[in-house]
């Protein structure tokens, strides 16, 4: 569940036509639902200001979504369209309060040892195409995802205490989880696994072509969800088009059915720039993931749309060393380099020398937070306040290095040049993503920073594939900078970077066994707070993880960009949240406010 | 006689134009990769001569410039802060055309950083940067073009002096080069190199992928001018006296292609300028902090700067005298001697 900035995987699925095999089993005509709500439907009814019905939402994404099968979606333009618009969960995080509620499921129980999840499904809902929902399908869905052969890229997340979770059902509307362990947040679990339609996809499952369906190129009517919007056009290259899912199941506080919109269109726009300049003419109604350049220019010519800043989001940008074990075939010169790393002395030195000040200045314009630890201020219930926020001393520097046995000669040009014990003098690359910007910044200005210690670093962007290449798989490297931006506050999350065994573990990722003592004490703690069931007990095991990586700096924590946005001033219910969907969240309450705005176009 | 007069104006002004460039060092009030994280993006600073309470002062002076309370990209001047702007000031040591060290810059101001050109993102001094951006780049311009023009001249005389086989095949080849896509081929060779790749390895990297391929087309010239300046008949008499090839060659031949050499010299210059700016510019020519004119035309990329910080166009502007006078110089060339053709000025490179 943690995003790479930048990362997208899954080829391109082929478009096939092989659910129209089951084509006959579909499509009613949507007629005769009742505006307002019908009494046997138990309809979930949202709070907020009351929005008026109609209209086009347009909005930017950044890629084509190669999928819009929940099962397969792995890219984060996927994610967004069928989480943020198409589907519905059974416990839903509200991305406002970061806290669980309600959604298809009503209500839930937790038996006495915690082992147990009793959920309460909600009555008379129907799928997008009129089909009727139930607790076959919730079985079914938990049944795929967990099917190691669909290869469901969440599925690693049912899996707890080495087991897989097991679900039963009682009646029509209730289902049981069992654990095999307990497992401190299990209802937060349920966040992001979109209820499937068994009528649906029951026949290609069994034929076992479950990942090859729901392309981009699927019929609308061979589609279905339980979220807002449903599938109305696929344009190559140009546009994704939804309608208004007319069995939506919720409603506002006087009874009428969500969502107040009538369409959304999705519009496919690579770049930054090329996104803004569309927000700008008002081709586009909402504008997010803005940069803080883009931002500010935006906001200086302001004409018909407000730019909201939301704070400090969860994305965590930082540096890191190559820590990897080395194998007999490294040079030499990897050796030494990989001595100095491995010092911990070095690396505080390196954490004390960088002006992260700077870099909030220089590369957010003052619209991120500087970092100590992997959580940002923006996660208000996990962040460890306590962490100790040292400025930059670059004397703290030299004195360290100093300890750690390095020594200062003078150069050619009279500059003093930092060395190792054993006279080599102390030099390094960073690696950046070429296609971001901001990071390259970054490492232009570490690049200075250690300067002033003598030390030369060379900058060396790179295509975002071959620098992830290195980084995990040849592990040739000095150190890179990265971020991550986690789709939840919760510490689970980010698991995978943190346990030693994780594929993100960057700094030595996939170990088989612990290499440092800090590192098996941060794999006990993750393990112990998975199982922990209070929340005062996970922040505290937490809260001992972050004090471990400030002191050990595997990662040197440098800055978090503030989430910016920007909406049509038209645009009723926008509240910006720093959780991914960052502005699409409450999609269904969205809506224009004067009724000339939407004929306009 | 051939008139020289026309073309020697020419090169007058592209000897001053090179010397400013060259003493970088000299002209420039500052060190190219100093930052100054106070001031990003700093529009240029105003000159003054007239003071907030109206007085005029003899000596020029500018106002210490700082970023208004709560902003990052707003500056203000405080004017209880005059600070005189001073001529042949001593500042950061440098080595005047790479030898001499000295401290001694054209202008510059004790008390606080004078932008004559403003600053880029992370606060250095864009006008620095301009002339020691064009040290690379002319540097690899000329460079490059005496590269191609070496070999251009060896290879295009061996063929049109030999003829037979070894003609056919060096224009074989010769084409083949030509349509060498140059940009996929220096991607390719980056992919091969270390990763960390230091400043000037990647400018011998460029220069050497430039000369490379661009050898091809002077050396087709060259070969077109000796093919028939060996049928002269001054050439077949000395022949007929036993002179050797080489002697030939270096005596009678070769004097045969000097304008059109010169000519092309004149032209290859800038289009290999243009081909390094272009590299820098998509990132793989020298990298930060190190400036080149397409690095720091790089910026440009960005929509934000494109739109907000007009100062950023500036190493556009600086390119145009020099390709103008390297454009006369070539039509000058052209004209005095009669020969050669402008081909290609602004085509690919």
């Amino acid at each position: 569940m943690v995003r790479m900035a930048r990362f997208s995987s899954f080829e391109r699925l082929l478009a096939c036509g092989l659910l129209l095999a089951s084509a006959a089993v579909l499509s009613k005509p949507a007629t005769g639902i009742p505006r307002q709500a019908s009494p046997s439907e138990e309809l979930l009814t949202l709070p907020g200001e009351l929005g008026n019905r109609g209209g086009r939402l347009v909005v930017s994404l950044r890629a084509e979504p190669k999928t819009l099968n929940p099962l397969t979606a792995a890219d984060a333009p996927s994610r967004e369209v069928i989480l943020g618009a198409m589907q519905a969960d059974l416990v839903h995080i509200n991305r406002a309060t970061q806290l669980t509620e309600p959604a298809l499921a009503k209500s839930w129980k937790i038996s006495p040892n915690g082992l147990e999840y009793t959920l309460i499904l909600r009555k008379g809902l129907r799928f997008s195409d009129g089909q009727p929902f139930d607790a076959d399908d919730v079985l079914f869905t938990f049944r795929v995802y967990l099917d190691e052969n669909v290869h469901a890229p969440q599925r690693d997340l049912l899996i707890v205490g080495g087991k897989p979770i097991t679900v039963h059902k009682v009646d029509a509307w209730t289902i049981v989880f069992r654990f095999a362990k307990t497992y401190g947040v299990a209802e937060r679990l349920f966040d992001g696994f979109a209820i499937l339609p068994r009528h649906l996809l029951e026949k290609p499952y069994a034929e076992g072509k479950l990942g090859q369906t729901w392309t981009l190129s699927t019929a609308a009517n061979q589609w279905a969800g339980l979220g807002p919007f449903r599938l109305k056009e696929y344009v190559p290259g140009q546009r994704l088009v939804l309608e208004r899912n007319p069995y939506y199941w919720k409603m506002d506080a006087k009874g009428n059915r969500l969502p107040y919109l009538d369409e959304m269109v999705f519009l496919f726009v690579p770049s930054a720039d090329a996104q803004v300049l569309k927000f700008q003419s008002g081709e586009t109604d909402i504008i997010s993931r803005l940069g803080a350049d883009n931002f500010s220019v935006l906001s200086k010519q302001q004409r018909g749309f407000t730019m909201i800043d939301a704070g400090p989001g969860l994305e965590y940008n930082f540096l890191f060393f190559n820590l990897n074990e080395l194998g007999e075939k490294t040079s030499a010169d990897m050796g030494r380099k990989e001595k100095w790393f491995r010092d911990l002395k070095f690396r505080q030195a390196m954490a004390a020398a960088i002006d992260r000040h700077a870099i909030v200045r220089l590369v957010y314009q003052g619209r991120g937070a500087e970092l100590w630890g992997p959580v940002t201020p923006g996660n208000r219930r996990w962040v460890n306040a306590s962490i100790p926020h040292p400025s930059r001393s670059l004397e703290r520097a030299r004195s360290l290095l100093k300890e750690a046995g390095f020594s200062w000669k003078n150069g050619p040009n009279g500059e003093s040049l930092l060395q190792d014990s054993d006279g080599k003098p102390v030099e390094f690359s960073i690696l950046t993503s070429s296609s971001n910007a901001d990071r390259t910044k970054m490492a232009t200005l570490i690049q200075d920073d250690l300067k002033q210690l003598g030390i030369r670093v060379q900058v060396v962007p790179l295509e975002f594939r071959s620098l992830l290449d290195r980084v995990t798989q040849t592990k040739e490297y000095d150190a890179c900078i990265l971020a991550i931006a986690s789709f939840d506050a919760d510490p689970n999350s980010d698991i995978n970077v943190w346990l030693s065994s994780g594929g993100m573990h960057f700094w030595n990722p996939s170990q088989t066994r612990p290499l440092t003592a800090w590192e098996t004490e941060i794999d006990s703690l993750m393990e112990r707070q998975l199982t922990a069931s209070s929340y005062e007990e996970r922040k505290k095991l937490y809260d001992r993880v972050q004090e471990i990586l400030a002191e050990n700096q595997p990662m040197i924590f440098l800055a978090s960009p503030d989430i910016l946005v920007g909406a049509k001033n038209s645009i009723g219910n926008f509240h910006p949240a720093v959780l991914e969907p960052y502005v699409l969240w409450n999609v269904e309450q969205l809506y224009f406010k004067n009724s000339s705005e939407k004929s306009s176009r | 006689m051939i008139q020289r007069r026309g073309w020697k104006r020419w090169l007058i002004a592209l000897a001053i134009l090179h010397g400013i460039v060259a003493s970088a060092g000299f002209f420039a009030p500052y060190d190219p990769t100093e930052q100054d994280r106070e001031r990003p993006y700093l529009p240029p600073m105003k000159i003054h001569f007239v003071d907030a309470q109206g007085r005029f002062h003899l000596r020029p002076f500018f106002y210490v410039e700082h970023l208004r309370a709560g902003s990052f990209d707003q500056f203000e001047e405080s004017t209880d802060q005059p600070v005189p702007l001073r001529f042949f000031v001593s500042g950061v040591r440098y080595r005047l055309f790479g030898l001499l060290p000295s401290g001694i810059h054209l202008f510059g101001a004790q008390a606080s950083r004078f932008y004559l050109l403003g600053s880029d993102a992370y606060g250095r001094d864009q006008f620095s940067r301009i002339l020691y951006g064009g040290q690379i780049s002319l540097l690899a311009g000329l460079f490059g073009a005496g590269l191609t023009l070496f070999f251009g001249t060896l290879i295009g005389a061996t063929a049109g002096y030999y003829g037979g086989w070894r003609d056919g095949l060096l224009m074989r080849v010769a084409e083949l080069f030509v349509a060498l896509p140059w940009l996929y081929l220096l991607f390719a060779l980056r992919a091969f190199l270390p990763l960390a790749v230091s400043p000037v390895q990647a400018f011998f990297l460029i220069i050497t992928v430039i000369g490379a391929v661009g050898w091809a087309r002077p050396a087709r010239l060259v070969r077109g001018v000796v093919l028939s300046a060996k049928e002269r008949d001054f050439v077949r008499a000395a022949r007929g006296f036993g002179a050797t090839d080489w002697y030939l060659l270096r005596r009678h031949i070769l004097p045969e292609t000097s304008s059109v050499v010169l000519t092309q010299a004149a032209i290859l210059v800038p289009q290999f300028v243009l081909a390094e700016m272009t590299l820098s510019f998509l990132g793989l020519g020298v990298p930060e902090p190190v400036p080149s004119w397409g690095s720091l035309l790089a910026t440009l990329q960005q929509y934000s700067v494109l739109v907000s910080s007009w100062w950023m166009y500036a190493p556009a502007l600086a390119i145009v005298p020099f390709f103008l006078v390297y454009l006369g110089l070539a039509s000058a060339l052209q004209q005095d001697t009669g020969a050669g053709k402008i081909v290609n000025m602004t085509g690919e490179a």
